[in-house]
C-alpha cells in the first residue's frame, strides 16, 4: 500500500531527526518490502489559492475549453506588476463595471487562465500555479497565448501537483478552506514523502497505518499511539435487524447508522489529501470516510444507503442462480460458496469483496448504514479469485482483519461523518457474533536464543512479545524450565506456534545480529553413481561437439502424427496439463525429440544450418491408469500404505538423453569439403553415451518410427532395448519441415546398467601377430555379427578385431559384400608362433563361415 | 716406360715435398669450402680424397723413398690426409645441417589457420551452475537429492505447510496435470524432494536439490514458466539460524568470491518459520558492488517436520532456495531470460563446459 510518511509518524513519538530514509531502513529490516519512495509536492515558485470569478466557455474548439478569470489575491497587497496592467488594459470595459461595484473594498487581483477541465464552477476555490512556478516533472509554468487567449498560469489537478494519480479534473478545495492569494503549498500540506510498501501476506495487520506505525514503533523503540483506541459508547438497541445464517463465513457482523447527513458536504482536504497520496480517488464524504478508516485502521467498511435496504439484513451463502450487480456495474453470477449480504429484495452485497449497486451511496444519500464485519479469510479469498475482484477490502479480509476492531471502525467512521457531514449517530448498534481470542502460545523462554544461535539479553523475549501486543506471562515448569505464555493480540492470526513467536523476537532484534557459523560438516558420500554418470555423459557429448539445450516439456498432441507414431504407440500415452499456457501445447512429452527438433528448426530459421544438439531430461510416461494421489493430511507422517499410494500415483519419469544433428558434422573449410551428419553419427552418439556411462550397447537393425526403416538402430543394454538412433524418416522430416537426412538418437539413461567398479584389463608384453582377412558374406549380414563371430571363433588369442574395408561390386558378386578385418592375436604368457596365430585365424574364419556361409576373398 | 718410371720417381719426390702437400691441403680446403651444397661437395670429393687425389698419390710415393726418409714423409702425408678429411667432414656436416634446416623451413605452415572441422559443443549454463553449486555443497558434506517433476500435490504443497486455500495452489499459478482428481502438479519448487527425502532417509539429513520447476508465468524477458532451482535442506539436532547464515555465506563466497556474503531480510514462506529473503553481496554488480536479491531461506517450519514424521522437539532444520536462471542473469550478465530458454546455440556454445 501507498502511505505518506506524515501519516505514519502521526502515531509515533519520534525525534525530529527521523527521516524517510530511517523509516525505509526500518521497514526493510522488519520484512516490509519498500517498492518505492516518492517525494511529493516538489513545487517551487508561486502556487496560490484562487477563486474562480468568471468562466467563459470557448465553443469554437473541438473540446471544451474555458477561459477563466481567477482571483489570486488582492490588488495592492503587492505591487501591481506588468501582467496585471496588461490584463486591465485588455478587459477595460469589464473592469470599469467591477470598479464601481467593488468601490470601497480592496480590488481583487485576477489572472486570465485557459483551462481544459470542466469540473468546477464560478466561486470555487482552486489551486493556481502562476507563471514562474515549477511543478513536479520539472514543468515550469509561463504566461502564454493559447486558444486565442493569454493564459497567465494554470489551474491544477491533483496529479499535476504530484498528489496521487487522480486526473479526473482539477482540484476544487472545500469552501472556506482558504482565501485567494494564500500560499497553496501550506494549505495543501504539500510537502511529503510517500512510501509504497508490500507487507508479507501473513501480516494482514500491516495493510494499515495502524499496523505499519506499530511495526515502526517496535523497530525504532518509540511509543505508539493506537488510533483504534476510541471512546465507543454503550449502544442503545440495534442499528438494524440482522440475521447471520452462516457464522462460519461471517463470525462477526457490526452495524452503526448515521442519519441526517448533508449529502453535498465536501470531504475535508486533509482526508482527500491522504486518500490521493494513498492512490485512491475521493468520491463523496461517506465513501471517502470509509476508505479513510480502512487505510487508517486496516478494517474495511461498507456504507449502505439505508433508504435502499428493504427488510432485515441476512448474511448467508449465495443460492444457485443468484446474481448481483456490483459497484463496478458488472453483473455477476454468484456461486453457492460466495458469502453475501441480502435483504428482502435479494443479494445486496458480495460480502467483504464489493458492494451492490442498489444500495450504493449516491449524491442524495442522507441516511447511511455503516457495516464492519469479520469474514472468513479463505472464503473471501475464494470469492475474490472466482470473480477476479481484488478490491482493497478483499485484499485485507483475505489476510485476516482484527475481529475486535469492528465497533471501533464503525465508530471512527460515524464520528467523521458527524463532524464533516453534519450527520447524527443513531444510538443503536447491531453486533452479531463474537470471536474468541486466540489461545496463548507457550514456549521455553530461551527458545528464540536456541533457534537463532544467539544469546539475547535478559528480558528481550518478554519485551518484544509485549511490544507487538501480546499479553505475556512467565512461569516455571515442573522440570525447572522457564516458560513464557503469550496471548496474541486480536489483530494477529499468524501467532499460533512457538516458531511464530521466535520469528517475532529474531525479526525485531534484527537478523543482522545473527552470526555466521558453519555447522559441523556431516560425513557426505559425494555424488551417486547415477549423478556421476549423467555428468560424464553431458561432458562427453559437449566435447564431441553437441550443444546442450533445455526445451520445455509441453507438446501438442499433433506432434505424434507428425512423427508418424502408430495409433497404439506408448509414446502417445501422455499426461495432459489441465491449465496449459498455450492451449494446444497441453501434453507432457514422453520423448525428448519434439523439443529438440523444434530447437533445431529455430536455429535453422535464425541462420545456423549446422546444428548438433543434446538434451538430458525427465520425460513423463503416461502408461496405465493410476489411482489418484491420496490426501493423508499433515498431522503426522503418512502411514506406509498412504506413502506408497502417494508415490504410486506419480507417473514414471525416467531421465532420457537425446541428440539431433542437421547439416554438416564435419564442416567445409580451407581443408576441403566437409561431411554431412549422417545416421552413423547418431549411432555413434549412442555409443559415446554408453562409453561415458561405462557400459556397452548392442546395436541391431530396427524399424521404428520416427526413424527411417532402413537406417534405424535399436540400442540394447543388458538385453533390454533402451533407445533408438539413426536417420529420421523422410515423411517425418517433411511433416516437421526439417532438413533432409536429419538424424537423431534417444535413449533412456536410467535404463543403462550402473557399473560401480570397472575391472582392470590385463596387458601382456609379448609381441602380437597381425593378420588380415577379407570375408564375403550376404550383403544383409550385419557387420557387428560378423565381428562377433570372428571374436567367438578366434578365442582368447584374438585380442582385437577391426573392420578396415567394405566392398560391394562385381568382384564379389550380386547380393554379396566383402568385409576386411585386421585381426590382432596375442598370448598372455608367451610369444605367439605363426602357426598358432594362423590356427586361431582359421578358427575365427570358420565361425563366420559356419554362421553366415562366408567365403574368404582371395 | 723407363722414362715414365723415372718421371714417377721424380714426381714421387716432388709429391712428398712439404710445399706440395700443403698446396694439396689448401686446394682441398678451398674446393670443399666452395661447394655450395651436398651435390657439389660430392662432385669435388674424388679430386681431393679419391685414389688419384694428390695426397693418396703422395702416400703411394712413399714406397720409392729411401728408408731414412720414409718416416718423415709418412708423417707429413698422414697429417695432410687428416687435414683434407677434416675439411671434408666439417663441410659435409655444415651442408647437411643447412639442408635439414631448409627442409624444416620449407615445411613451415600458417599456424593461424582454423581447424574447427567439428566445433566444440557446450553444456547449458544452467547445468554447469547447478553442478558447481552441487560441488560446493558436496564439499560441505551434503548429498544431492532428486525427484519427479510431475508431483503429487501433497508433496508439493500439503507436506510443506501450504494451506488448502493457499493462493499458490491456484490454477493461475500452478500447472495441474492428469485427470481432475489425480492431484498431480508440475512441481512449483524443488521442495517436494525435501519432503520425500525426510520420509525416506535416516536423520540427520543434509541435501541439496537442483532441478527443473514450473509456474504459470508467460515467457518474457524476466519470466519463464519452466525454470530451475537449487534448494538445500539440513535437519539435525541443534541447528540454528546462525548455522543457516554460515552455510549461505560459504555458498556465496564459493560462487561470487571471497568478498561476498549474505544479508537476511524477514519474509514469509509457508515452509519456514522464521523466514528470510537472502540478498547476496555481488562484487561485480553493474554500477558497483552491491546487494542483489538472491533467494529465500529459513528455519524449517515444525509443521513440515511433523508431516514428514520428524519430531520438531528433538530436531531442527534450515532450508534455502535460489533460482538458477536468476543467479545466472546477474552473475553472467544475461540480459534476457529467453536466451536461456530458446536453445539458440549462439548463446550456449560460448559457455563451453563451464559457465
Amino acid at each position: 500500500m501507498r502511505v505518506p510518511v506524515s501519516w505514519l509518524t502521526e502515531h509515533l513519538e519520534l525525534d525530529d531527526e527521523v527521516t524517510p530514509d530511517t523509516l525505509v531502513e526500518a521497514f526493510v529490516n522488519l520484512g516490509v518490502e519498500v517498492e518505492s519512495v516518492e517525494r511529493v509536492g516538489e513545487v517551487t515558485g508561486p502556487l496560490v489559492v484562487g477563486r474562480v470569478a468568471e468562466v467563459e466557455e470557448l465553443t469554437e474548439f473541438k473540446k471544451p475549453i474555458r477561459y477563466c478569470r481567477v482571483e489570486i489575491g488582492e490588488a495592492g497587497s503587492d505591487e501591481t506588476d506588468d501582467t496585471d496592467e496588461a490584463d486591465t488594459a485588455d478587459a477595460e470595459g469589464d473592469d470599469a463595471d467591477e470598479t464601481e461595484v467593488d468601490a470601497g473594498l480592496p480590488k481583487p487581483r485576477t489572472n486570465g487562465i485557459v483551462c481544459g477541465a470542466t469540473n468546477f464552477a464560478e466561486g470555487d476555490l482552486v489551486v493556481v500555479a502562476l507563471p514562474g512556478a515549477t511543478l513536479p516533472g520539472d514543468f515550469t509554468i509561463s504566461e502564454r497565448k493559447t486558444y486565442g487567449r493569454l493564459s497567465q498560469g494554470m489551474i491544477c489537478s491533483a496529479r499535476e501537483l504530484g498528489i496521487g494519480e487522480d486526473h479526473s479534473g482539477i482540484l476544487v478545495l472545500p469552501p472556506g478552506t482558504a482565501s485567494p492569494g494564500d500560499d497553496a503549498r501550506e494549505i495543501l500540506d504539500l510537502d511529503d514523502t510517500v512510501l509504497e510498501l508490500t507487507p508479507t501476506p501473513d501480516r494482514g495487520y500491516t495493510l494499515s497505518v495502524r499496523g505499519l506505525a506499530r511495526e515502526l514503533s517496535c523497530a525504532l523503540n518509540v511509543p505508539f499511539g493506537d488510533p483504534a483506541k476510541l471512546d465507543v459508547p454503550e449502544p442503545e438497541g440495534e442499528a438494524w435487524p440482522v440475521r447471520v445464517e452462516d457464522p462460519q463465513g461471517c463470525p462477526r457482523f457490526v452495524l452503526r447508522r448515521v442519519t441526517g447527513l448533508d449529502a453535498g458536504a465536501p470531504t475535508p482536504w486533509w482526508i482527500r489529501r491522504r486518500l490521493l497520496l494513498a492512490g485512491m480517488r475521493p468520491i463523496s464524504l461517506a465513501v471517502d470516510v470509509t476508505n479513510y478508516v480502512m487505510l487508517e485502521l486496516g478494517h474495511p467498511l461498507h456504507a449502505f444507503d439505508t433508504g435502499a435496504i428493504k427488510g432485515d439484513i441476512v448474511v448467508r451463502r449465495a443460492e444457485e442462480g443468484e446474481k448481483l450487480t456490483t459497484l463496478d456495474d458488472a453483473e455477476r453470477a454468484l456461486d453457492p460458496d460466495d458469502v453475501v449480504i441480502a435483504d428482502d429484495t435479494g443479494v445486496i452485497s458480495l460480502a467483504g469483496t464489493m458492494g451492490g449497486a442498489t444500495t450504493e451511496i449516491g449524491t442524495e444519500s442522507t441516511d447511511v448504514l455503516l457495516e464492519a464485519a469479520h469474514w472468513d479469510p479463505a472464503s473471501i479469498s475464494r470469492t475474490a479469485r472466482r470473480h477476479r475482484l481484488f478490491s482493497e477490502a478483499a485484499k485485507r479480509f483475505e489476510r485476516f482483519t482484527d475481529p475486535q476492531l469492528c465497533e471501533a471502525a464503525v465508530e471512527r467512521a460515524a464520528k467523521l461523518l458527524r463532524q464533516h457531514g453534519d450527520g447524527s449517530i443513531q444510538p443503536g448498534r447491531t453486533v452479531v457474533g463474537e470471536v474468541e481470542p486466540a489461545p496463548a502460545v507457550t514456549m521455553p523462554i530461551n527458545l528464540p536464543d536456541r533457534v537463532a544461535g544467539v544469546r539475547y539479553e535478559r528480558g528481550v523475549t518478554v519485551g518484544r512479545l509485549t511490544q507487538i501486543g501480546c499479553k505475556v506471562a512467565v512461569d516455571t515448569a515442573d522440570d525447572g524450565t522457564t516458560l513464557v505464555h503469550a496471548v496474541p493480540p486480536s489483530w494477529r492470526s499468524d501467532l499460533i506456534q512457538p516458531a511464530d513467536l521466535v520469528e517475532e523476537v529474531l525479526r525485531l532484534e534484527g537478523y543482522d545480529s545473527i552470526p555466521s557459523e558453519l555447522p559441523p560438516a556431516p560425513a557426505g558420500r559425494g555424488l551417486t553413481e547415477a549423478q556421476r554418470r549423467e555428468r560424464a555423459v553431458s561432458r562427453a557429448l559437449a566435447e564431441a561437439g553437441y550443444v546442450e539445450v533445455l526445451p520445455f516439456p509441453f507438446v501438442s498432441a499433433s506432434v505424434w502424427d507428425a512423427l508418424s507414431l502408430p495409433a497404439d504407440d506408448p509414446r502417445r500415452s501422455t499426461v495432459a496439463v489441465r491449465n496449459p499456457l498455450e492451449a494446444d501445447k497441453n501434453q507432457l512429452t514422453t520423448t525428448l525429440l519434439p523439443g529438440l527438433l523444434d530447437t533445431v528448426q529455430r536455429n535453422i530459421s535464425r541462420g545456423t544450418r549446422d546444428v548438433s544438439l543434446f538434451h538430458i531430461g525427465q520425460v513423463v510416461l503416461g502408461g496405465d491408469e493410476r489411482a489418484a494421489a491420496p490426501d493423508p493430511g499433515v498431522d503426522g507422517r503418512p502411514n506406509p500404505d498412504e506413502l506408497a499410494a502417494l508415490e504410486a500415483a506419480v507417473p514414471e519419469q525416467p531421465r532420457h538423453v537425446a541428440v539431433v544433428l542437421a547439416g554438416q558434422r564435419l564442416r567445409d573449410g580451407w581443408w576441403g569439403k566437409g561431411e554431412p551428419a549422417g545416421w552413423a553419427d547418431a549411432i555413434q552418439a549412442a555409443r559415446l553415451v554408453a562409453a561415458a556411462a561405462r557400459t556397452d550397447l548392442e546395436i541391431e537393425a530396427a524399424d521404428t518410427l520416427p526413424w527411417h526403416p532402413g537406417r534405424c538402430a535399436r540400442l540394447i543394454a543388458d538385453g533390454e532395448t533402451v533407445g533408438y538412433a539413426g536417420e529420421l524418416h523422410p515423411k517425418v522430416l517433411e511433416a516437421l519441415e526439417l532438413p533432409k537426412r536429419t538424424v537423431a538418437m534417444e535413449l533412456n539413461l536410467d535404463g543403462l546398467p550402473l557399473r560401480e567398479v570397472r575391472p582392470a584389463p590385463s596387458i601382456a608384453a609379448f609381441p602380437p601377430v597381425l593378420l588380415d582377412v577379407a570375408l564375403v558374406v550376404d550383403a544383409d549380414v550385419p557387420s557387428a555379427q560378423v565381428a562377433a563371430a570372428l571374436r567367438d571363433g578366434g578365442g582368447e588369442l584374438l585380442e582385437d578385431v577391426a573392420l578396415f574395408d567394405l566392398y560391394t561390386g562385381e568382384q564379389v558378386g550380386e547380393g554379396k559384400r566383402s568385409l576386411a578385418y585386421k585381426l590382432r592375436f596375442r598370448a598372455g604368457d608367451r610369444t605367439l608362433t605363426a602357426e598358432e596365430a594362423n590356427e586361431a585365424r582359421d578358427a575365427a574364419v570358420a565361425a563366420v563361415t559356419e554362421r553366415f556361409g562366408a567365403t574368404l576373398r582371395s | 716406360m723407363s722414362e715414365a718410371s723415372d718421371k714417377q720417381s721424380a714426381i714421387g719426390g716432388e709429391a712428398l715435398a712439404p710445399e706440395t702437400l700443403q698446396a694439396a691441403v689448401t686446394a682441398a680446403e678451398q674446393a670443399f669450402a666452395a661447394a655450395a651444397d651436398l651435390d657439389e661437395l660430392a662432385a669435388v670429393k674424388p679430386a681431393h680424397l679419391g685414389d688419384q687425389a694428390p695426397v693418396p698419390q703422395a702416400r703411394r710415393a712413399i714406397g720409392s723413398l729411401p728408408k731414412e726418409e720414409k718416416a718423415d714423409a709418412g708423417k707429413r702425408v698422414n697429417e695432410a690426409r687428416q687435414a683434407v678429411q677434416t675439411a671434408y667432414d666439417e663441410r659435409l656436416a655444415a651442408l647437411k645441417a643447412e639442408r635439414d634446416e631448409k627442409v624444416l623451413q620449407d615445411e613451415a605452415v600458417d599456424v593461424t589457420l582454423p581447424w574447427d572441422r567439428v566445433p566444440r559443443g557446450a553444456r547449458h549454463p544452467v547445468t554447469t551452475i547447478a553442478e558447481r553449486i552441487a560441488d560446493v555443497f558436496v564439499g560441505m558434506g551434503y548429498e544431492i537429492a532428486e525427484g519427479p517433476e510431475l508431483e503429487a500435490e501433497w508433496f508439493n504443497f500439503d507436506a510443506l505447510n501450504f494451506g488448502k486455500d493457499h493462493p499458490a495452489r491456484q490454477l493461475a499459478d500452478t500447472f495441474y496435470a492428469g485427470e481432475e482428481d489425480s492431484n498431480l502438479v508440475l512441481r512449483t519448487h524443488t521442495s517436494p524432494v525435501q519432503a520425500r527425502t525426510l520420509l525416506h532417509r535416516d536423520l540427520p539429513v543434509y541435501i541439496v536439490c537442483p532441478g527443473r520447476t514450473f509456474r504459470t508465468d508467460e515467457l518474457d524477458a524476466t519470466h519463464t514458466p519452466v525454470f530451475h532451482q537449487v534448494e538445500g535442506l539440513a535437519v539435525d539436532k541443534g541447528l540454528t539460524m546462525a548455522n543457516l547464515r554460515g552455510t549461505l555465506d560459504a555458498f556465496a563466497k564459493a560462487i561470487f568470491g571471497e568478498e561476498s556474503g549474505t544479508r537476511f531480510r524477514p519474509h514469509f514462506f509457508p515452509f519456514t518459520e522464521p523466514s528470510a529473503e537472502v540478498d547476496v553481496w555481488f562484487p561485480e554488480k553493474k554500477g558497483g558492488a552491491g546487494w542483489v536479491e538472491w533467494g529465500g531461506c529459513g528455519m524449517v517450519n515444525p509443521n513440515v517436520l511433523r508431516a514428514c514424521g520428524v519430531d520438531p522437539e528433538i530436531y531442527s532444520g534450515f532450508a534455502f532456495g535460489m533460482g538458477l536462471e536468476r543467479t545466472l542473469m546477474f552473475r553472467n550478465g544475461i540480459p534476457d531470460m529467453r536466451d536461456m530458454v530458446e536453445g539458440d546455440i549462439r548463446f550456449t556454445a560460448p559457455f563451453g563446459t563451464e559457465a
